[in-house]
């Protein structure tokens, strides 16, 4: 019958309008801004960086400007300018930090580029996404300020994925200092050696050369008969 | 008067309806439509010159959003321009960022795990899925349904980005695939939702179809308009659901099995008239056998890693050579055809995007019909301007 298949399709829309009144999987909008849905906890929006102190961000940042980030953004949008004096980051060690460091998020591409090619977990995603302004110029360049956001922040954000990351680094730490431990160690053997070394140096030096440090680095013997 | 049998006016053979026409034939009109016109899917522009109603002759401008995707490509890093091909065709994400690393892929030599393999194909499928799912709305949209079919389209859709987002962190901008696996490792959270998603499908696909494949307005408007032969289909180069709904039986799923496709047990569904409601039928068939594979395909994805261990990120320089990875994706034929020089950019870096190709066979498919018509044609193609302009 002409006609059928227009009856059909409406009584489908009916029973759309009709079950969206009680069926919420046929009402699927929200009323953003006075509903929101939450967001997946891998949701990326723009960087900022780490900072390991809540109460120092510019002070502690992870950053130590390398610049791998700024060369490997495909549109560009990160400028850093290294510091000329070093100065020791959270696991103790001296390091250079970021003297400036914008990050043009009108530029940006949200692509998260920059995240993987760190190799010191410094700068990781966001998820803030209202920073429409009617600024025209500048307001979307931000600064290592407005980038810095504590640790607390990124745990709270992306809590799997920064457990991860507080657990490697937690272990590279560890890792770090046993290494210093031990580098400490020999070299307090070291002195100690190098102290009763001239006690006797007529008997230790000249026996040195004589007995190889490793077995089977020894070059091979010439052929006698030759 | 243009010869042509599929013409308004021919079922309307009565002398009087000539002898009208022609008292207002002989001034052809030349409409630029677009770029910015509504139905013209983004910035695209016909120059389309009408005899009445009808249109006699037909001309793309395009251009409009060119942004030296290619040449961008040549001047980043590998790795750098995967975040460019999310922006090709922005419905495609996902087979973009496929089809582009395993272009790459094929030029290093990288093998890829079995997990992550699978992985690419059930996000292929997926966006299979949305990409024909937006492509009967926005058809709908094109033929005068205002917003009903769309909206459950979209609706549906939405599904399917809620788990791009919670994979990848973005729903349309994914950057998800690596040279060498994936990016992320989903969650049996995730698996589970895509289980539900997958299952749920068929049963929106049948209420689509109740709302609109049987309407008599749609057949009315579609059926014989845009008639596409499989002789200019093949000679022109069109790939895709366009190609298939003339008749001709070519995949690249089942002609050149790329990944592991050949594991999957899925049909190809053809068409036989290559009129628009076949290229509409077409899609709503496919979307049945993307949900088969997508059920095999959730139901065998083992467990492992899903990044080769020994790929780099940083610093890839693929040896000197050259290489072109192609998939099927939901448009048609998407390829990448790569050359490297040995550093750590490509040399060239050349797209082979489906939906341009498949645009050139515009004119041969409005000549003789009415403008409202061009419109629906146009939407059948389903282009993305992103694409079509790069």
């Amino acid at each position: 019958m002409l006609g059928s298949g227009i009856i059909q399709g409406l009584a489908v829309t009916a029973k759309n309008l009709v079950g969206s009144f009680h069926d919420p999987a046929r009402f699927t909008t929200t009323q953003y801004p006075e509903e929101r849905t939450k967001l997946p906890e891998n949701y990326r929006n723009f960087p900022f960086l780490v900072a390991d102190a809540a109460n120092d961000p510019i002070g502690s940042l992870r950053c130590v400007a390398c610049q791998i980030c700024e060369k490997e953004c495909p549109p560009q949008c990160i400028y850093i300018e290294k510091s000329k004096d070093k100065k020791p980051d959270a696991a103790g060690k001296q390091q250079f930090f970021p003297a400036v460091f914008d990050i043009d998020t009108s530029v940006c591409m949200s692509c998260q580029i920059c995240v993987e090619v760190c190799p010191f977990d410094a700068i990781k995603m966001d998820q803030v996404f209202e920073i429409a302004t009617p600024e025209r110029f500048n307001a979307l360049l931000l600064d290592r300020g407005q980038l810095a956001k504590p640790n607390t922040y990124y745990q709270q954000i992306h809590p799997t994925e920064a457990a991860e990351v507080d657990a490697r680094l937690a272990a590279d730490r560890k890792a770090g200092e046993e290494k210093a431990k031990a580098a400490a160690a020999a070299a307090a053997a070291k002195a100690a050696a190098a102290k009763a070394a001239p006690a006797a140096p007529a008997s230790t030096a000249p026996s040195a050369p004589k007995s190889p440090a490793v077995p089977g680095t020894e070059a091979p013997k010439p052929p006698t008969t030759a | 008067m243009i010869e042509s049998p599929s013409s308004p006016l021919a079922p309307l053979a009565g002398a009087h309806v000539r002898a009208v026409h022609d008292a207002f034939h002989g001034d052809l009109l030349e409409v630029s439509m677009g770029p910015h016109h509504p139905s013209t899917h983004g910035v695209f522009r016909m120059m389309v010159t009408l005899d009445g109603e009808t249109v006699v002759k037909l001309k793309p401008v395009f251009g409009y959003l060119h942004r030296n995707h290619e040449k961008l490509g040549e001047n980043t890093t590998y790795l750098g321009s995967m975040p460019y091909t999310d922006r090709l065709d922005y419905f495609c994400s996902m087979t973009n960022n496929w089809a582009y690393a395993l272009a790459v892929e094929k030029l290093a030599g990288q093998a890829v795990p079995d997990r992550a393999e699978y992985l690419r194909v059930i996000l292929a499928e997926l966006t299979r899925l949305l990409n024909h799912t937006c492509l009967a709305g926005f058809l709908l949209q094109d033929a005068g349904a205002s917003g009903t079919p769309l909206m459950y389209a979209f609706r549906e859709r939405e599904k399917i980005l809620d788990l791009f987002e919670s994979l990848s962190g973005s729903r349309m901008m994914c950057n998800y695939q690596r040279f060498g696996g994936c990016r992320v490792d989903p969650t049996p959270a995730w698996f589970d939702a895509a289980r539900r998603v997958t299952e749920e499908y068929p049963r929106f696909l049948d209420e689509y179809e109740a709302l609109i494949t049987g309407n008599e307005i749609l057949m009315a408007r579609t059926q014989g308009v845009g008639r596409l032969s499989a002789a200019l289909a093949v000679s022109a180069g069109i790939t895709g659901p366009m190609l298939r709904a003339c008749g001709v039986d070519y995949d690249l799923r089942k002609a050149e099995p790329y990944g592991f496709y050949s594991r999957f047990e899925f049909r190809v569904p053809l068409g036989d008239h290559g009129d628009t409601y076949d290229r509409y039928m077409i899609r709503i068939l496919e979307m049945r056998e993307s949900v088969k594979i997508l059920q095999q395909a959730l139901r065998d994805i083992p467990a492992g890693p899903i990044f080769d261990s020994k790929a780099k990120i940083r610093a890839f320089r693929p040896k000197a050579g050259e290489a072109y990875g192609r998939i099927e994706g939901p448009k048609g034929e998407i390829g990448f055809y790569l050359i490297s020089d040995g550093t750590g950019n490509p040399y060239r870096y050349r797209i082979r995007p489906p939906s341009f190709v498949n645009l050139t066979v515009l004119e041969d498919m409005c000549l003789g019909h009415t403008i409202a018509d061009a419109v629906i044609i146009l939407g059948s193609i389903d282009i993305v301007l992103g694409e079509v302009d790069r």
